[in-house]
């Protein structure tokens, strides 16, 4: 099945697209109880009566998880609603202890909002927000039997560890405009999402851990024909691409999209209105269950819960402890830095801004810790297939090898292997240091030792640098270098052959 | 609000996962159409100026602070599980529905 391509959809469609994103909080306390909300544990040992569902048990809100979608509301630029509720939406599933699971419905906490998002071009398109809501999250089955998959599988099992752990869902109104940037705007958008969490620091922002979730819904209708106005075009059939659970793959998966709609619709077949699911693997969609059958959820209010009121006072005491808003920071800091464009635009795909961020603050120069992050340190996260803020260095230690530097205690080389050291496990950079004996030669008296012996060894060379060719002192210094396994400093090294040959004045 | 059709019942049963009999659908949607049409009554005296009311109780912000509280130990959550595999529970087959 091969797809017709993005590029050739965007020219003969023009797609609409929305985002619904879960952003999973960093509340200590679930959401409707006190069972701890932690990556990790043994299964089925963070839950209880009412996470589970069991009779006679009564949810009650956590306030802190309340302030939380409140700020991230608040950041989407939306009206905090005076008054609003919960309401139970009904489905079965087994990761659904209750068979319902708590959400807001009529009545979101956060209503008409919008957000900023900054393309890697520098240009900005505006997305509007529908509603930010609070909801819990469900738990997690693993498919037994079977390739792992749903199909084909025996059994499920299921663990409620996660069931109950609170979320926020941020709707976007449909987002109209973008054309053949949509892919990119998406990305851009979710991208926004997950740095204004991190920021707020009521999420990790871990896409890899499922701390923020995209679901795409898409769509195309034909252009309008010359004169006339897209937007009187009406809509076409979407389809709603569910867990998309990476910045690149949201892209990969409206690329997907947009070409299999166009095959459909340039064939005269009708995209049917479904849920499909992402394939990692294959880059693709295949159909889940079709949109009319299953979604007649029957929310009611719950009645188990209170309303939700926040006093405005409270609301704008919230509303004075929002952080800078990510693209802005950004530009901030490539200023304050000194960075370009593209080592700007790197460090931010690498997720390293946080981390130079902190290095810096460490004591680290910009450029320093850049090059270390973005060097060594990015290809050995890629390589162990890990994230850099889940390799065992930290700011701290960037710091601390620049300091060594700046103090000549190592070079570069060296420094490199002190890193290695840290990687390895084997302490902070000093300590590497001081355990593998890495400080340079600073004795003078073995440097010369060393350069009389590389001398001897050449003698044309000698000859060449009293000749005047100086630059032929490299080669010595190359030598002496090797000599003392990188462990000299190149510049003591080079004043010591050029003395030693008579020519420096 | 109109009485409740005989075509609702059968839907809200397979929404619910409840087999019915013919016999079942004919018997209660006679009987839910009389509480949906009683219940309906509320409608007729409540007039513009009373607002829908889902919590009776004029109470709002009853919240708990974010406080980690013990949780049932695995053995315990487990307990009254059907059937329960590594630590989970076990449930048949998960077929025709979305992963």
């Amino acid at each position: 099945m091969s797809n017709m391509t993005y590029d050739s959809a965007m020219e003969q469609f023009d797609p609409v697209f929305g985002i619904e994103v879960h952003v999973e909080l960093n509340t200590k306390t679930k959401m409707f109880c006190g069972c701890a909300n932690e990556f990790g544990a043994e299964p089925n040992t963070q839950v209880c009566p009412v996470c589970l569902g069991l009779p006679g048990s009564m949810p009650v809100v956590n306030d802190k998880a309340v302030e939380s979608a409140i700020r991230l509301g608040l950041s989407l630029g939306c009206d905090i609603r005076e008054s609003s509720r919960f309401a139970r939406k009904n489905y079965f599933y087994p990761d659904l202890a209750k068979d319902y699971q708590i959400s807001q419905y009529d009545e979101p906490t956060c209503f008409e909002g919008s957000l900023d998002v900054v393309l890697d071009d520098g240009e900005v398109f505006t997305i509007g927000i529908e509603r930010a809501h609070m909801e819990e999250d469900a738990g997690k089955n693993t498919h037994v039997g079977g390739t792992g998959g749903i199909q084909g599988a025996s059994h499920s099992l299921v663990d409620y560890n996660r069931g109950g752990v609170p979320l926020v869902e941020i709707v976007t109104h449909p987002i109209k405009g973008a054309g053949a940037r949509t892919a990119e705007v998406a990305r851009a958008y979710v991208a926004t999402i997950r740095d204004i969490v991190k920021a707020l620091g009521i999420s990790d922002g871990r896409m890899e851990q499922g701390s923020v979730r995209a679901d795409v819904n898409l769509s195309l209708r034909p252009k309008a024909a010359p004169g006339e106005d897209q937007d009187v075009v009406p809509f076409g059939k979407r389809s709603e691409t569910k867990n998309v659970n990476s910045l690149r793959a949201i892209e990969r998966a409206i690329h997907h999209e947009a070409g299999r709609q166009a095959d459909l619709l340039l064939a005269g077949k009708p995209v049917v209105q479904e849920t499909r699911h992402w394939h990692e693997d294959t880059n693709s969609t295949t159909p889940g269950r079709s949109k009319e059958e299953a979604e007649d959820y029957r929310y009611f209010p719950e009645p188990d819960l209170l309303p939700v009121e926040p006093s405005r006072e409270w609301v704008e005491e919230l509303r004075g402890t929002l952080p800078e808003h990510p693209a802005k920071m950004r530009a901030r800091l490539k200023e304050d830095w000194n960075f370009s464009d593209m080592e700007m635009r790197d460090a931010v795909n690498a997720d390293a801004l946080d981390l130079i961020l902190a290095s810096v603050d460490a004591g680290a120069t910009p450029q320093a810790a850049r090059k270390w992050w973005m060097g060594e340190l990015a290809r050995t996260a890629n390589d162990r297939e890990v994230s850099l803020c889940d390799l065992p260095v930290t700011p701290g230690h960037i710091a601390e090898l620049q300091s060594l530097i700046d103090d000549g205690k190592i070079n570069d080389k060296l420094a490199r292997q002190a890193l290695e050291g840290v990687l390895a496990g084997e302490g902070s950079p000093a300590q590497v240091v001081e355990s593998r004996g890495l400080e340079v030669v600073s004795d003078d008296s073995a440097l010369e030792a060393a350069v009389d012996e590389a001398l001897a060894a050449q003698p044309d060379v000698l000859a060449k640098i009293q000749d005047g060719k100086v630059q032929a002192a490299g080669a010595i210094v190359g030598a002496v270098m090797k000599a003392t396994r990188g462990q000299a400093d190149a510049g003591r090294v080079r004043e010591i052959i050029l003395q030693r040959a008579g020519v420096e004045g | 609000m109109s009485s409740l059709e005989r075509s609702d019942v059968e839907r809200l049963a397979a929404l619910a996962r409840i087999d019915m009999t013919d016999e079942d659908l004919d018997r209660l949607s006679g009987q839910l159409a009389a509480i949906v049409d009683s219940v309906a009554k509320v409608a007729e005296v409540a007039g513009q100026d009373v607002p829908a009311t889902s919590h009776p109780i004029p109470m709002s912000n009853v919240h708990r602070p974010d406080e980690v509280r013990p949780s049932l130990t695995q053995e315990a959550a487990l307990a009254g599980a059907p059937e329960a595999e590594e630590g989970r529970f076990r449930v048949p087959q998960i077929l025709g529905e979305e992963a």
